[in-house]
């Protein structure tokens, strides 16, 4: 049997649009959310957040909240593991985690835990707050990235620098990433023209429905049980069991449905929280955040400060590129600058090129992964750049990138060399694509971006169970955030050779399989698909033994064609093929359940690019923008269903039109976060989006058995830069600060006279 | 917290004029109830009025004036041809507020008496002249619904008292009114900037108008002298100009995070313009759909 071959064509699963396995739940809302558990004797929980930007905690006084009848615990930093070690940079991540969900000495942003309550209801815990005295001395703040680099910025924390960060820098620069090759000052030296510019974007959040929220107990004994909405459950053990001080197999966590992370529920918040409360009051505890909460207190990604140099020649050659990338990743280290700096040149083949990342402490809430987190930042300072050379040069924006295009070979920005990729192919779809040359109306202007993301392998687990009647149970241990079941399925099938509806895919918990890294990266349908893929291949191998075994034929005389066992040619013998459900009616008595496992870390992901076309239309009297048409064009190496691959294009084009946009964190003088809620907090509804249109180029990923690449990210880190250059176009204005809000339109058309 | 449900406004007024603590009233309770549950104000007595007979209902008087129930909600009001053929200035605005599911609930007397000046509903209610039933301890008084709302979230409404209706005049002939606002989404959203003008024609002249800002000040506004632009004009570019102006001149807003002080004075003007094109073509007998942003 040749299993382990590349198949790219021919498939009879893969690639067609069966209806989602999790959809007859979701639309009746029977589906079960983060905080849709009950648990009898369960308790409330509720957490006490600073008011102030930073302020060192002087004093805690819990006893008139512990006084009240409903009140069954309280907890503060206290409550929390003493053995989790502050190291510098992100070796200390623990350490910065716990920080992060209960504070220490110092609350470092608006809306930092400081203690929390469990009560006999909801509205109790809530009022209990308000009894816990907490007496702060309120320091001097930052929260802009630029300012927290000046000499004079008041210092975050001391010590968190890791070696990275050269000396003499200010202590909020907490790590730094420098990266390149070729001679950048002789490469622009070269160009007939360098554009230098600077260019700001803010944090947004990752906006997705489902607050927060988690069912915990806790026991005596240290055994726990945890029910949240995660995008990894084994990582919120991990965390879990060192914040709490106890082991890891000890505390079993089950992953709800989840209503959205888009990155932002990849690391832990209450959690931990629930689990002390729990493991104080002797009760299961539930935690459930409000939205203004979920602003305040979790991850948003980074905001950026960035200068970009570029040299280009008159027949458009890119000669030289430049960038410096400053990332602002709230209180703590992680800022994803490295990335930023990494991705931002990446979809260009460059003979000269350096990119230097910086990432920045400030008083602001620990952000965390968005979508390809710190790409899109980049690729909208440095395609804003290309639109710009383009322009001034006269020339054709798509024909300057697929002239500078990364092909396989092309030695990458950030190191290695490029194998079989797709950026190419995705130009040359947009080349050809009606958008492109639709005409415009007055007051309309056309932007186009690339965009770039890694993809990620990571730890993964996956096993399969044959049933008697011969329908097969996958169980996969990263949560269907994107359709994965309805995927994972889909690979079954066209591997075992049954159908779709004959497999349930089940998300198991951590008691019940092995480690399984996050659901990010876009690692999901590549590395879980991989591992599908190998477990039915394994589950195959045992099918074929049995029909050996049966038939009395050498079990390499045996092949799996159309989910049945058949003699691998004439010479082998002549047996009827044996359908998988003969084979399993008896397997109890042909040597016992049959199963396929698979572990590995997958390392081939397989990197991807897209190009966006986008068409927007500004109103010059009030500087009100609309996004009128949108085109995704990007490589999925092999789209399993379809229907949620193009989901995921229309959604990063979404998200991305809402960053672009309106979506921003804005904070007050005071550093108190001004639009904790969705009223202020403009995230596009249905109706300020435009149809968007899908293009899926598949240029196969060889690091997958079926071609896959992930495609979950790439589809966000085009739209900034697509949607700033058509605004600029339509605006006859460069937008260099995102979100392109109105006020700030109309300034600068203003501007422009 | 206590809770009432009185069958008279009478009733209504008693239990408030007693009530110690904080008191709300709650018709549709799209502020009051969200306002509880994010733990902003927690009444000590709310006094549920929608079950007091008469207060869903929408009535056209006799002499063509319209009397308008304390708990109709926008969505029915949406629904009232009749309603919407005198007064579209009016009802757009009320159905600009929230979502759909909000509109099921949602009232003018809610809106007005939140005290917003950001409130939809406010500036048309305004400039389609509008009054309000004041009933209190001691009877009823009628009041102009732009003395209502003082400030932020402050009403001129006595302990005690409470609007127990809407009046709106009688429309006549050849009028017109019309509501705009400013929002950088399409709709979900809060007024950076509200403009509504009701205006009557004799031929192609304004003969009558009344122009009201929100958003721009800490009370919704009647601008006269944007009035005054364009009264003996038949709305032409240099009319159009001077009510741009006038009603830029009239904003006293703030930088906050939903606008600044320059883009809320350029972009009040640049409504009034467009709002005042609406209500002429209106009162010009044109039939004008509500805009939904």
């Amino acid at each position: 049997m040749a299993l382990d071959d590349l198949k790219t064509k021919d498939f009879a699963f893969v690639g067609t649009r069966p209806n989602r396995p999790d959809g007859l739940d979701k639309v009746t809302g029977r589906a079960k959310f983060g905080a849709d558990a009950y648990a009898p004797g369960m308790l409330h929980g509720a957490i006490l957040r600073s008011p102030h930007a930073h302020a060192r905690i002087l004093r805690i006084d819990t006893s008139k909240a512990e006084a009240l009848k409903d009140v069954k615990a309280v907890v503060t930093r206290a409550d929390f593991s003493d053995k989790v070690p502050f190291e510098p940079g992100l070796e200390g991540e623990f350490w910065n985690v716990l920080e992060n969900v209960m504070a220490g000495d110092k609350a470092l942003y608006d809306g930092h835990a400081v203690a929390a309550v469990a009560a006999t209801s909801a509205l109790a815990a809530r009022d209990a707050l308000k009894l816990i005295e907490v007496e702060y001395e309120i320091l001097p703040h930052v929260t802009d990235v630029d300012k927290a680099m000046l000499a004079d910025a008041p210092v975050i924390r001391e010590g968190a620098a890791d070696y990275s960060v050269p000396e003499g820098m200010h202590p909020n620069v907490v790590r730094m990433h420098e990266s390149g090759h070729g001679d950048v000052a002789a490469g622009f030296a070269e160009a007939d023209l360098v554009v230098e510019d600077h260019f700001t974007t803010e944090a947004t959040h990752q906006g997705y429905i489902e607050p927060h929220a988690c069912l915990a107990t806790l026991g005596m004994d240290g055994k726990g049980e945890l029910w949240c909405c995660t995008q990894g459950h084994w990582i919120v053990q991990k965390t879990c069991a060192a914040l709490l001080g106890i082991e890891t197999a000890n505390l079993r966590v089950t992953a709800s449905e989840i209503g959205g992370g888009f990155g932002g529920k990849t690391t832990v918040f209450i959690e931990p929280v629930a689990l002390a409360l729990s493991r104080k009051a002797n009760k299961p505890v539930k935690l459930v955040m409000s939205r203004s909460e979920v602003f305040r207190a979790t991850g948003p990604t980074a905001s950026a400060s960035m200068d970009i140099k570029i040299g280009m020649k008159k027949d458009g050659t890119i000669t030289a590129a430049e960038g410096i990338f400053r990332l602002q990743g709230g209180a703590f280290p992680g800022g994803p600058a490295e990335f930023t700096a990494m991705c931002a040149f990446a979809p260009y083949s460059l003979s000269n090129v350096r990119q230097v990342g910086y990432d920045v402490m400030t008083n602001r809430p620990k952000q965390a992964a968005y979508r390809a987190p710190g790409s899109p930042m980049a690729a909208f300072a440095v395609e804003s750049v290309i639109d710009e050379l383009c322009n001034q040069l006269g020339l054709d924006p798509i024909e300057v990138r697929l002239k500078n295009a990364s092909r396989e070979g092309t030695k990458a920005s950030y190191g290695p060399r490029f194998q079989q990729i797709g950026l190419v192919q995705t130009l040359e779809a947009a080349k050809a694509h009606p958008h492109l040359s639709a005409p415009l109306k007055p007051g309309q202007g056309r932007g186009i971006s690339c965009g770039f993301w890694f993809n990620h392998g990571g730890e993964t687990s996956v096993s399969l169970a044959l049933s008697e009647d011969g329908s097969a149970q996958v169980m996969v241990g990263t949560p269907d955030i994107g359709g994965s079941r309805a995927s994972m399925a889909l690979m079954a099938a066209e591997v075992l050779g049954i159908p779709y509806d004959n497999i349930r895919v089940t998300i198991a918990d951590t008691a019940t399989l092995g480690y399984n890294d996050v659901s990010h990266g876009s690692r999901v349908t590549y590395a879980s698909g991989l591992a599908t893929i190998k477990a039915a291949r394994h589950a195959v191998e045992k099918l074929c033994e049995r029909a050996a075994k049966k038939w009395g034929i050498p079990v390499d005389a045996v092949k799996w064609e159309n989910g049945c066992a058949v003699p691998s040619g004439p010479n082998a013998g002549d047996f009827d093929p044996l359908p998988l459900a003969d084979i399993t009616a008896n397997m109890g008595q042909t040597g016992g359940p049959i199963s396929g496992h698979f572990e590995a870390t997958p390392e081939g992901a397989g990197v991807s690019f897209a190009t966006h076309i986008v068409d927007a239309e500004v109103d010059p009297e009030t500087g009100k923008t609309r996004v009128v048409r949108y085109t995704v064009i990007q490589d999925a190496g092999k789209a399993i269903h379809p229907t949620y691959v193009e989901g995921q294009f229309q959604g990063g084009a979404a998200q991305g039109i809402g960053w672009a946009l309106n979506e921003e964190y804005i904070y007050g003088e005071d550093g108190r976060l001004q639009n904790s809620v969705f009223l202020d907090y403009r995230i596009p509804v249905a109706s300020d989006l435009p149809m968007i249109d899908t293009v899926i180029v598949e240029v196969p990923n060889p690091g997958h058995p079926f071609g896959v690449r992930g495609v979950g990210e790439t589809s966000i880190c085009p739209p900034l830069a697509a949607i700033a250059n058509a605004v600029s176009a339509a605006a006859g204005v460069r937008m260099r600060n995102l979100p392109m809000s109105p006020p700030r339109i109309l300034s600068a058309l203003k501007a422009d006279g | 917290m206590n809770y009432h449900s009185p069958a008279s406004f009478a009733e209504a007024s008693r239990i408030a004029a007693d009530a110690s603590g904080i008191t709300r009233f709650l018709a549709g309770g799209t502020d009051v109830l969200v306002q509880l549950r994010a733990d902003i104000v927690t009444p000590d007595t709310l006094i549920d009025i929608k079950k007091i007979p008469g207060t869903g209902e929408i009535t056209r008087n006799a002499d063509g004036s319209w009397t308008l129930g304390v708990a109709v909600p926008g969505a029915e009001l949406g629904e009232h041809t009749g309603l919407v053929a005198d007064w579209p200035g009016v009802v757009e605005a009320m159905n600009l507020v929230g979502s759909t599911q909000v509109q099921g609930r949602a009232t003018l007397t809610g809106n007005l008496c939140n005290g917003s000046p950001a409130a939809d509903s406010v500036p048309a209610m305004v400039a389609a002249s509008m009054t309000a039933t004041v009933t209190g301890p001691d009877g009823n008084r009628i009041v102009a619904v732009q003395y209502i709302p003082t400030g932020p979230g402050k009403t001129s409404l006595a302990k005690g008292e409470l609007v127990s209706a809407l009046h709106i005049p009688a429309r006549g002939e050849n009028a017109g009114d019309a509501y705009l606002r400013f929002i950088p989404r399409s709709e979900m959203d809060i007024a950076v900037v509200g403009c509504a003008v009701n205006l009557r024609l004799d031929g192609d002249t304004v003969v009558e108008a009344r122009v009201s800002l929100g958003a721009v000040a800490p009370t919704v506004l009647l601008v006269e002298d944007a009035a005054a632009a364009i009264i003996g004009s038949t709305l032409d570019d240099a009319a159009l100009d001077r009510l741009a102006s006038a009603a830029s001149a009239a904003c006293k807003p703030i930088n906050d995070k939903r606008g600044t002080i320059e883009f809320r004075t350029e972009v009040a003007g640049v409504l009034a313009k467009r709002v005042a094109r609406i209500a002429y073509a209106r009162a010009k007998g044109e039939i004008i759909k509500g805009h939904h942003g």
